[in-house]
Parts: C-alpha cells; structure tokens; sequence
C-alpha cells in the first residue's frame, strides 16, 4: 500500500513540476551537506548569485531570463545521476557538477544526450581534448595543469633545480586525487625529484598516520589534492607535527578560508594554488546592492568574496559568456544545449572582456578551439595570512609545462576513444 | 470483500503448498508481473529508469541476497557493499578480458565470483556468531574496498582508479553504456531480479531453507537434529553473496556506468541494504523488496514533494530526509519488530475477514 501511495504522490509531484517556460535552463548540481559543504556552499552561493545579478541587472542573458534549479547531490554519484535525469527534462544548458565522480559520470551521458559539462579546474583532465570529448569543457585549467604549476613554482623557489629533493603527494583517494599521479610522476622522472604518494580515504578525517609517515621521512616539500574536511584535517596534522608550513602547498581546491581557519595562528604561511585571483572586484557591489539587498541572495548570503564564492561566480561568468556567444553566432535568443556547446568552443575570455565585467583580471586570458577544450591553463600561487585572514597572491598566473602535459593527454583520450569507439574529430 | 475464498479447494499436496495458496494473491502475482513486463517499458522514461526503477530493481537483488544470510540463516553481515563491489570488478574484468561473451554471462558469472569470496569470509562463522561476526564481516567490507583501490590491476591500471562499463548487447539491444534504451536498462534488471527472486523463493522453502532457519532458531538444536552447522552456514553465504554479487554487477554495468569504489561501495552501502531488510521484514522476500522500494522511493518522493512543489532549499530537504528516515526506521522498529512484510501480512488477515472479522 505505502509503496503506492508514494508512487503516486511522486507521479503527482513529475507531472505537476510541469513543461518548461522558455527560459534559459541552468542546472546548479550544488552539495549543501555532508562532508563536503564546506567547499559546496560558497561555489554554489557565487554560482547563483551571479546569474541572479543578470536577471536583475541585465534581465537575462541576451534578454532571456536565466532560470536556476538547483538539485542537492551531497557529492555522491548516484544522487548526482538522479539530478542530472531530473534536471535535463527541463532543457538544461549546461552542467557544472563540481565533483570529478560525478563528472565520469556524466561524461558518456551528457555526451549522449548532447549536452555540454563545463568542469572548471577538476573532472577528466584529458577531456581539454576536444577532438575526442565534443561536449565536455574544463577551461581555464585542469589537474594535471595544477600539477606542472605547483612544480614550476617549486623549480623557482629553488633556482630551477628539483634534484634529489623529495616531494610527498598527499591525495584524496578518489579518481580526483588520483588525477595528478601520472603527471607528477613523469616530471619527477624529468626534474630528479622524488615523489612518495599518501592516500587518505573519504571523506579523509583520518590522517593521523599519514602524517606521522610524513614526520619521519621529512620530505621537502608536500602537494595536497584534497577536498572537503580533510582540508582541515590535514592542515592541522602539518600544524601539529610542526611540518613548515611555507612548505606546504595544497591545489586550488585545497585553498579557500574554510580550510585553514580552524587551525587558527598555525595554519600560517599555509600556501595553495588559485586558478581565480580573489580581490574586492567592482561586480561584488554589484551582486551587494542587486541581488542580496533585494532578498534574492543564495543561501544565507555570508560567504560574498570568498576564494571559492569567486569561483562560483567566475565559473557563471563563463557559462554566461558561452551562452551570450552562442546567442551571437546563432542569431537566436532562446539557444538549446548544442547551441551553448558551439558558443563554449568558440569562447574568447580577453582581460577587456573581464574588465567591461568588472571582474578585471579574475583569471588568465584564454580562447577555446575545438582542438583544445582546457585553455590557458595557468594557476596562481597564494599564502594564507593568518593574522588578516586573508589569502596573499605570492605570484601572477604561472603557466604549466605544456610539453609534459600535450603528451599525456593525447594518451590518456586516444585510451579513451579506442574504450569508447569515438573517431575524434571535430562536429 | 476483496478476498473471495469461496470455492477456492486444494486437491494436492503441491497445491497447498504453492508460494500463493490463495486465487486473488496468485492472480495479482500475474497482474504485477505483467504490469512490470510489459506495460512499464514502454512507458519508461530516462529519469523513471534511472532514478527509480533501477536502483529499485539492483538494491533488491541485493537485499534479497542479504535476507537470505540474515533473515533466513541468521548470521549478521556488514560486508555487503564489499561484496557488491565484488561483483562490480570482478563483471568488470570479465568484460575488459572477454568482450564477444555476452554480457548476460559476465554477471552470473560475477555472482559466482562474489560466492566464492562471500564464502571464504563465512569460514569465520563457523567460529563466531553475533555481533563478532558482525565485525569480522566489516573486516571484509575494509579490506575489500582497500583492495579495489590499492591493486591497480582491478581498474586495468587507469589513470583515475575508476572502472568504466563499454557497451555491451543482449540480443541486439545496448543494456550498458551511455547509449542504453531505459526500457532495456530496467528490463534486464528485472529479469535478474524476478530470477532471483524465484531462486531464492524456493531454496528458502526446500531442504536447504530449512537448514538455514534451523540454524537461525537456534543452532545447537539444529545440530542435535542432524543439520550440518558448515554446511548450512556456507551455502547461506555462497547464496547470499551469489545475490549480492549479481546487484554489484547490475550496479556498476547498467545503472551508473562509472564506479570508484571507495564512494559506491563504502560502508554506507552495507548499511543502507541492512537498513532495507530491517524495515522490509527479515526472513521475507517481500520483505527485501518493499523495504528496497521504501528507501529508494522515500527519498526521492520527499524530494519531489518538497523541492519541486513546495521550493523549500534543497539542502534542508536533504537533511529532513535524514530526519524523518530515522524517525520512521525507529518507527517501525517499536511498531512493527517484523517490517513491512509483517505488516502486509496483517492487513491481509484483516482483509480476508473484512467485513466481518469474528
């Protein structure tokens, strides 16, 4: 009988939730709870809030409203997969699931419906192939990207020699940490670095022995892939087993506030990668007077100009900027998903285009070809200063070491046309 | 009213003993199989598939499998997201080493791989029992996920550590891969589940059920009346894990595709499948799958209910879910000890009687 009845009321529920409006459809794949909200939150927060802006401020994009919906993944796949099939119907434009599980998920599915994922920064990194993965996008930059920055900045710090220093990779273990391994692998073989690789297991609150492991060997230098509380997590252990905290370098996923506030004093000098520099950007005002002053503000509305709010945001204006370029080149307002993809693939982000957005400078110049979906992929170094708790950029964008990285991903997408029986090639 | 008994004889020995031993559950037996076979797929859609129906179809299989090892035999186990994700390698290196077989194959196939494993980690049983058994089954559960993620052998040494399922066809249809009908997608799943769910309906009510609930009741009685304790217990994981390995398999082949172990198959998985047996009904094949359907559809249900209609924020949605599952799994545990199958069984007394219960 219950079983019934709750067919029913979902029946009810898939009926009533109605055809949709001619709007412009973004889906938010947002994760508010669970051991990865912390990050979740805010990226969401920046995501809605500036489409929120366009509505407000622009009425749309080309003079279509953007309609959000969001749907709570919690950052596990199978919900992930429940949002993408609830949320496709309503003629979503363009997924940005921030999770590189999900992503492999969606991967082939989004392929086959034809619909464009944009995986800002994480997700399958060979996907910057575009010739192999049509609909996929992860401009401005990508894992392995993150890798070859973080070494590069090390080869600086050091007068351009790694030999015989030793670097210790602690990751997330997930395909997300995983991603980098190879890549860092093949520049530890080209600089003369050692690598030792530290896996801590989901959701990664336990990190105790890692650490020790890591007192004992003392390596010079220790990467972190990490996500989600064990960010924190790990922060703390460096602080309590007295690790240099200069000497520590997590990605740009294992950089916002949240991540080093709860260490208090010690997490100083803790330094991270950012592919999105974060300063008090005139469109911030904008979203201040617009968006949260009219009551319209995603989630509670206190995580405005935070690394990861800025991100979101960036990562709006990105698919904003697809769509109005889509818009453009199709002559039509209303653009369906594939229209998007043809906007996406002909996207040109100038330091003009960023200024004229109020977000000057918000990351590196980049243009997008069908040959090459990843961009720039330049990142920035930043240190947390504890006493002002404020990220400091130590560096202006560095970019990775294209020659180790153009190798690897035409591996990696030949592997993964000859798995799928994809002829690459461009639509 | 409903139930018409009048006239309703039995002639034989078989006959009194048939799974439905009354015409109008038989005759509603055919109409839900039907009904499934072969109204739904052609009404199915891509979010129906994807989001209710399959999972519903792979955790029953599932649970089934666990009710058959703690519901009939009595031995608890936390192991079964490690054994699903048994079945979930093991089809998925089956289907990389042996593309022309049919994929069919490659999961029975995973199934008995599963049973195999399943019962190398009941050889503790045999020892120990209760919550003992419980934890040394957790220790299969830890080691088996560390496994899949340390030995880059089992994802065929990919970059990311996750195993992709390639296209594969059952009789000219794509069942796996991004390409799949969801009316194909649910169809198979429903034919392993109405499977094993006859499987497992009638092992449970021969010789060896019997074996299995003589050790449940209590052992040592067992034993006095000539049950052999090994046997009985290993079958009971051979079988169960057979099962489990099956929805394993399912799961990561036909439902999502792309699976990393450490967040398919963690602990919560195990968890999530006892959860379904508790409320389904221990010791009920109804049972598995009235409490697989309930913590399948009860959450999206409240999800549609409130995010959809009503547009409250999704991730307060998401933790009233938490909220109001553990407040109906206490429910039905001071309400009802025997589950949903329990309380179906009860409406039915009350229903055959109805409108003059005496």
């Amino acid at each position: 009988m219950k079983m019934k009845t709750l067919a029913a009321m979902a029946l009810a529920g898939a009926v009533a939730s109605g055809p949709a409006v001619a709007d412009l459809v973004i889906p938010d794949l947002s994760y508010r709870t669970g051991p990865y909200a912390a990050g979740g939150t805010p990226f969401s927060d920046g995501y809605q809030d500036y489409f929120n802006l366009l509505n407000a401020r622009d009425g749309g994009i080309g003079g279509e409203p953007v309609r959000i919906v969001e749907c709570e993944t919690g950052y596990n796949t199978e919900k992930g997969v429940e949002c993408y099939e609830s949320t496709k119907g309503e003629g979503a434009l363009i997924y940005q699931p921030l999770s590189t599980g999900i992503t492999y998920q969606l991967i082939p599915k989004a392929t086959a419906d034809e619909i464009p994922i944009h995986t800002m920064g994480y997700g399958r990194t060979s996907a910057a192939n575009g010739e192999v993965f049509n609909w996929v996008f992860n401009y401005p930059a990508n894992y392995w990207d993150a890798a070859s920055v973080a070494v590069n900045y090390l080869l600086d710090e050091n007068g351009g020699d790694l030999n015989g220093k030793t670097i210790a990779l602690v990751y997330h273990n997930s395909a997300y940490g995983k991603e980098p391994i190879r890549t860092l692998e093949s520049l530890a073989e080209m600089h003369g670095f050692e690598l030792s690789q530290l896996a801590v297991d989901h959701p990664g609150q336990e990190q105790k022995s890692q650490w020790l492991q890591i007192r004992r060997e003392r390596p010079d230098y220790v990467l972190m892939w990490g996500w989600g509380v064990m960010n924190q997590v790990a922060v703390q252990e460096a602080a309590n087993i007295g690790f240099p905290m200069e000497n520590f370098i997590g990605n740009w996923w294992a950089g916002a506030e949240h991540d080093v506030t709860p260490a208090g004093d010690a997490a100083n000098g803790y330094k991270s990668l950012n592919m999105n520099r974060v300063i008090d950007y005139p469109v911030l005002a904008d979203i201040q007077s617009m968006v949260h002053d009219a009551g319209n503000a995603a989630g509670d509305g206190s995580h405005m100009g935070s690394v990861l709010y800025v991100r979101g945001m960036y990562a709006a204006m990105l698919a904003a900027e697809a769509i109005a370029k889509a818009q453009e080149i199709h002559g039509v307002a209303d653009v369906t998903p594939a229209m998007v993809r043809d906007g996406m693939e002909a996207l040109e982000i100038t330091d003009a285009r960023m200024g004229e957005l109020g977000m000057e400078g918000i990351g590196p110049e980049f243009s997008v070809s069908c040959a090459d979906h990843g961009g720039a992929g330049q990142g920035l170094v930043q240190q947390w200063n504890a006493a002002d708790s404020t990220w400091v950029p130590l560096t202006d964008f560095i970019s990775p070491d294209d020659a180790v990285i153009a190798p690897l991903v035409a591996e990696d997408s030949a592997a993964f046309a000859a798995e799928s029986g994809i002829t690459p090639g461009c639509l | 009213m409903l139930y018409r008994e009048a006239g309703d004889f039995k002639t034989s020995y078989e006959a009194d003993n048939q799974t439905f031993p009354i015409a109008f559950d038989r005759y509603r037996y055919w109409v839900v199989l039907a009904v499934a076979f072969l109204v739904i797929p052609f009404m199915i859609n891509d979010y129906w598939a994807n989001a209710i129906f399959v999972p519903f179809l792979i955790y029953a299989i599932a649970a089934i499998g666990l009710n058959i090892l703690t519901g009939y035999c009595g031995q608890v186990s936390l192991g079964t997201g490690g054994f699903m994700a048994v079945g979930a390698y093991a089809c998925y290196k089956l289907m990389t080493a042996f593309p022309d077989t049919s994929i069919v194959i490659h999961i029975v196939l995973a199934g008995g791989i599963t049973a195999a494993v399943g019962t190398a980690f009941g050889l503790p049983s045999l020892r120990i029992k209760g919550f003992y058994l419980a934890v040394a089954t957790l220790a299969a559960q830890f080691f088996l996920v560390w496994l899949f993620n340390k030995v880059s052998w089992f994802y065929n040494y990919s970059a990311s550590g996750q195993i992709n399922a390639p296209e594969r066809f059952v009789a000219g249809f794509a069942v796996t891969g991004p390409n799949t009908a969801p009316a194909a997608q649910y169809l198979i799943c429903l034919v392993f589940l109405t499977l094993c769910a006859l499987i497992a309906r009638n092992l449970t009510r021969g010789t060896i059920g019997r074996s299995w609930m003589a050790i449940r009741d209590m052992d040592i009685a067992a034993e006095i009346i000539g049950v052999n304790p090994l046997k009985a217990k290993l079958t009971a994981f051979a079988v169960s894990s057979f099962f489990i390995g099956i929805s394993g398999a399912l799961f990561f082949a036909v439902y999502l595709g792309a699976v990393e172990v450490g967040e398919a198959f963690g602990i919560q998985k195990s968890f999530l499948v006892l959860f379904m047996i508790i409320i389904g009904g221990l010791g009920s094949i109804f049972g598995s799958l009235a409490g697989a359907a309930f913590l399948i559809l009860f959450p999206v249900a409240w999800k549609v209910l409130a995010v959809d209609l009503l547009g409250w924020p999704t991730d307060l949605v998401v933790h009233q879910q938490f909220m109001l599952i553990g407040a109906l799994i206490m429910f039905f545990l001071i309400k009802e000890p025997h589950g949903l199958a329990q309380l179906w069984r009860l409406a039915k007394e009350k229903l055959r009687l109805w409108p003059f219960p005496y």
